[in-house]
């Protein structure tokens, strides 16, 4: 306390005789978060929440048609059974998306977070981010290029194979997730390559010093010690991948019908928000419900 | 258990040479340490040894068995880290079971010699525990039993008592020296601190500059350094320089040092070490090497006294005493210095 004073004279230059009181700790919190809150609760909660109310309305509250609080929104997975169809489907694509991405992402963390030459790291990782800077949609219509029959894939193959028939699989639930495993990817690679920067090197020498080869090595050490990466790109794949309506719709055409397509038009073609809304909030409790069966594996991942 | 031979051994960074021709054997159970400043190339001879960094020339063999181009995981090597490097994902039980599993050692079996490991280093009852929740030493302990339970050919260890608090590091020390008697390793130990070098080992190797400058028990390289680089990094020297004359040595001031030891051609320069707690202030004026030099500073350290003298030509000289009797030289003060010949060393420079 009293080299504390004598900090501050000497600061201030010691014959200001006035004693600052020291702002509470809570003021500083709160001035602090208070910009961030402020603002999610202006742009997120309160959208949010008039979805939410939305969700239980007869009808879209924009036309002349008296509005009715009804439950029926909720009763569409029963009403119209094709729409489990549907939610398996997209579940499915975020399944193998986020799989896929897992297996890339982690392996390419690795090299990554080990290329210790020069520049090399630097150079792979912007090499990694590049797509990202891209618009998502020119990313999107340039598989399209690719995937279609007698697109480059097709060139390619021909080139080499001449007899072969069309490989192109444009508007298959493949070439979905093909899309979507290259636009996640990247956040799957940086959550993985954080966590795998944090491991000492003596660890990894260690383990190579009594006897374990490459694969023990990754398996045995890197993979549970970057679980925490692993974990959280795989939320932040699996979440927007489930909701997904652009991949789908462009890549998916006639078979690209996902949860996230049918929510696209309640708002924008059947003009039925309050289903729309309806629909995602149930996609939301979906979510919630899978990482809270899987919250003991998540935690003992995190914490690891 | 088997002998460590480095031949020829060189290594490069771009242009930096940080090892140049290397030659030198560790014999089987020996206890050598790597002593040198940081940058003299001693980690990086103990990672060519352990494989982590392959040489650009020369060869390594272990046991006979030359192991240039096998990677780590083949060289049956134990090896310990500064930063302990346990798997902090695992218990105790597990991180020194790690190795046993590589050598298709599980179960009961595995079992028994981890625990038979942890006895060892005497932390039984720990092996359920996770690595954090183990104090430093504990956790080398740990990372010790982990080496030692697969039974390596050597012992690798990079400066494993660095992060440990002076008591811990001297219990360390004793600890280390009872297992590696007891089991007869060959054992190679990377350290710059020289007290621990002496200590525990019976050859310590002196690296400057990417070469082994001495190599020897730990009192030949005290007692009879060989350069100027060996005296000074292990412990303290002073220095005198001089003109050979008759077999002995002749200072610029005119004092004339006697030397048991070999001494160059007459007429040649020579430069003399004398360790500093070899010296001792003379009240009589018997035969001798003798130095008269003024109190500049005293160091006073409880059981230790440090004086440093300035000669009338301002040579400077170290002067280390033990505090026998209280009475402490005046800074100021000037004394005559003694020392035999015998504790006087010619060095290369």
């Amino acid at each position: 306390m009293r080299s504390d004073t004598i900090l501050n004279d000497a600061a201030r230059g010691s014959s200001d005789p006035r004693q600052r009181r020291p702002i509470p700790a809570w003021v500083a919190t709160t001035a602090l978060l208070l910009p961030t809150y402020g603002w999610l609760t202006l742009a997120v909660l309160l959208p949010l929440l008039t979805m939410f109310v939305f969700s239980f309305m007869s009808a879209t509250p924009m036309g002349k048609t008296p509005i009715v609080f009804t439950l029926k929104h909720y009763r569409a997975f029963i009403d119209q059974p094709y729409l489990i169809n549907i939610a398996w489907t997209s579940l499915v694509i975020g399944f193998w998306t986020t799989l896929l991405c897992a297996v890339f992402g982690f392996l390419a963390a690795v090299a990554l977070a080990r290329a210790t030459v020069g520049r090399m790291r630097e150079t792979l990782l912007v090499l990694l981010l590049l797509p990202f800077w891209t618009n998502g949609l020119v990313r999107v219509f340039s598989w399209t290029m690719v995937l279609r029959e007698n697109g480059f894939l097709d060139g390619v193959v021909h080139m080499l194979l001449p007899d072969i028939g069309s490989v192109s699989f444009l508007y298959t639930r493949y070439a979905i997730v093909l899309g979507l495993v290259h636009g996640y990817l990247p956040y799957m690679i940086l959550t993985c390559y954080i966590a795998l920067s944090t491991i000492d090197d003596a660890i990894i020498e260690a383990a190579a010093s009594l006897g374990a080869r490459w694969w023990t090595i990754l398996l045995r050490i890197l993979l549970p010690l970057a679980a925490p990466g692993l974990i959280s790109g795989a939320v932040l794949t699996f979440v927007p991948v489930i909701g997904s309506f652009m991949e789908p719709r462009i890549l998916g055409g006639k078979v690209g019908v996902t949860m996230g397509t049918v929510i696209e038009d309640q708002f924008t073609q059947a003009f039925n928000w309050p289903l729309g809304a309806a629909l995602s909030f149930t996609l939301l409790a979906v979510v919630l419900a899978i990482f809270a069966t899987f919250s003991g594996v998540l935690r003992r991942g995190t914490t690891a | 258990m088997t002998n460590v031979n480095v031949n020829a051994v060189a290594k490069t960074y771009g242009t930096t040479p940080v090892l140049t021709d290397i030659s030198t054997d560790f014999p089987e159970g020996s206890f050598t340490s790597l002593l040198g400043p940081s940058g003299s190339g001693k980690t990086t001879l103990l990672r060519i040894i352990a494989g982590f960094i392959r040489p650009d020339e020369g060869k390594v063999s272990i046991g006979g068995r030359d192991v240039t181009h096998v990677p780590v995981w083949g060289r049956n090597i134990g090896m310990m880290f500064q930063s302990y490097a346990l798997f902090p994902h695992m218990t105790i039980a597990q991180n020194v079971a790690f190795g046993l599993g590589r050598r298709g050692i599980h179960g009961a079996e595995a079992r028994k010699q981890v625990d038979a490991a942890l006895e060892m280093v005497r932390l039984p009852g720990f092996a359920d525990r996770m690595p954090k929740q183990l104090s430093g030493g504990q956790q080398q302990r740990v990372a010790l039993a982990r080496a030692m339970v697969i039974k390596p050919s050597v012992l690798l260890l990079d400066e494993p008592l660095s992060a440990l608090d002076r008591r811990l590091r001297q219990e360390m020390q004793v600890e280390l020296l009872r297992i590696q008697r007891e089991t007869g390793l060959t054992t190679i130990f990377v350290t710059h601190d020289q007290e621990e070098a002496l200590t525990l080992s019976d050859k310590v190797a002196i690296l400057d500059k990417g070469r082994i400058v001495q190599i020897g028990d730990p009192e030949t390289v005290y007692e009879k350094p060989l350069t100027r680089f060996a005296a000074e990094f292990l412990g303290d020297s002073n220095f005198l320089q001089g003109k050979v004359e008759s077999g002995a040595v002749r200072l610029a001031d005119g004092t004339v040092v006697h030397v048991t030891g070999a001494l160059p051609a007459d007429g040649a320069q020579a430069t003399l070490a004398v360790r500093p707690e070899k010296m001792f202030v003379v009240k009589d004026t018997s035969p001798g090497n003798r130095l008269t030099a003024r109190i500049t500073t005293v160091i006073y350290a409880g059981q230790a006294l440090s004086y440093i003298l300035e000669t009338a030509d301002g040579m400077q000289v170290k002067l280390f005493a033990q505090n026998r009797d209280g009475n402490l030289l005046k800074q100021g003060e000037t004394v005559v210095l003694g020392w035999s010949a015998d504790h006087t060393v010619a060095v290369a420079d």
